[in-house]
């Protein structure tokens, strides 16, 4: 499991990319965590695109970003959420804190460096 | 019910070892043709199980995790998870939702909750300081039903 980070000002988003499970949440936690602080982030996304395999450790991992936020005043939106990652957000009551966005199609974005030539 | 088909896998508990447990399990039920949703049921069904065993089971020592699995001839799966670990006092109070031991950790306390909602069955027997048994049983409806 990794993450790929992207920040703009007070906005940052976090790719997951793999499998959130107890193994892996823990450094996504601590590298999530060091990048909001430092960059005094207040707008936090974590984007679920590339995740393949989620558990209740994700809820605990979005749930604890989510008080930090909090704290920090600032918000948490998940974005790309694909259905069977969904189910069990539902389950945890996450989709009632009004932080996870609709579900978009997976597909992949064309890369950034292709430019609009293409 | 005689299974038509079994397996067993045992390993240490290491966090590592999440994701090699729950894979074996979902390639070992490949052979009734689940469907992508059920595959993810029942992974996410194991990883709990297995880091509860990890996380709390063998919090202070390394233990060994036990899994067999069977398939019966009406396609239900049944997968036992078992520890040798420290037990768990109240069985009940433990399969509550939110209820944890581990907050420090982020432990949402979900596991047992998950579990049920993606299983038809979940069986906990446990006693302290013998071990903890979880038997996960799902029906495998499969691409041929056609949902």
């Amino acid at each position: 499991m990794a993450v790929q980070i992207e920040i703009a000002g007070e906005w940052m988003t976090a790719r997951l990319l793999g499998d959130i499970d107890h193994h892996s949440a823990r450094e996504l936690r601590e590298s999530i965590d060091s990048a909001v602080l430092t960059g005094q982030i207040r707008e936090l996304e974590l984007d679920f695109r590339d995740v393949s395999f989620m558990d209740s450790s994700g809820i605990g991992l979005v749930m604890g970003r989510y008080k930090l936020m909090q704290e920090l005043g600032g918000h948490l939106r998940l974005i790309n959420v694909a259905g069977h990652l969904k189910k069990v957000m539902i389950l945890a009551g996450l989709d009632r804190l009004a932080v996870l966005d609709r579900p978009t199609p997976v597909k992949k974005q064309p890369e950034l460096e292709k430019g609009e030539g293409e | 019910m005689k299974a038509l088909n079994t397996m067993k896998l045992q390993f240490e508990g290491r966090s590592v070892n999440e994701g090699f447990s729950r894979t074996a399990v979902a390639a070992f039920l490949a052979q009734l043709d689940p469907t992508v949703e059920e595959v993810s049921d029942v992974k996410t069904a194991v990883s709990e199980a297995v880091t509860n065993c990890i996380v709390h089971a063998y919090r202070d020592s390394l233990g060994i995790v036990y899994i067999t699995a069977g398939i019966l001839p009406d396609n239900r799966v049944v997968i036992k998870i078992r520890d040798k670990g420290c037990g768990i006092p109240d069985v009940k109070k433990a399969m509550e939702p939110l209820f944890t031991t581990a907050p420090e950790e982020e432990r949402a306390g979900l596991g047992f909750a998950v579990m049920e909602s993606l299983m038809d069955r979940v069986k906990v027997t446990s006693q302290e300081g013998k071990g903890t048994t979880v038997v996960l049983t799902r029906k495998i409806r499969g691409k041929e039903a056609g949902v």
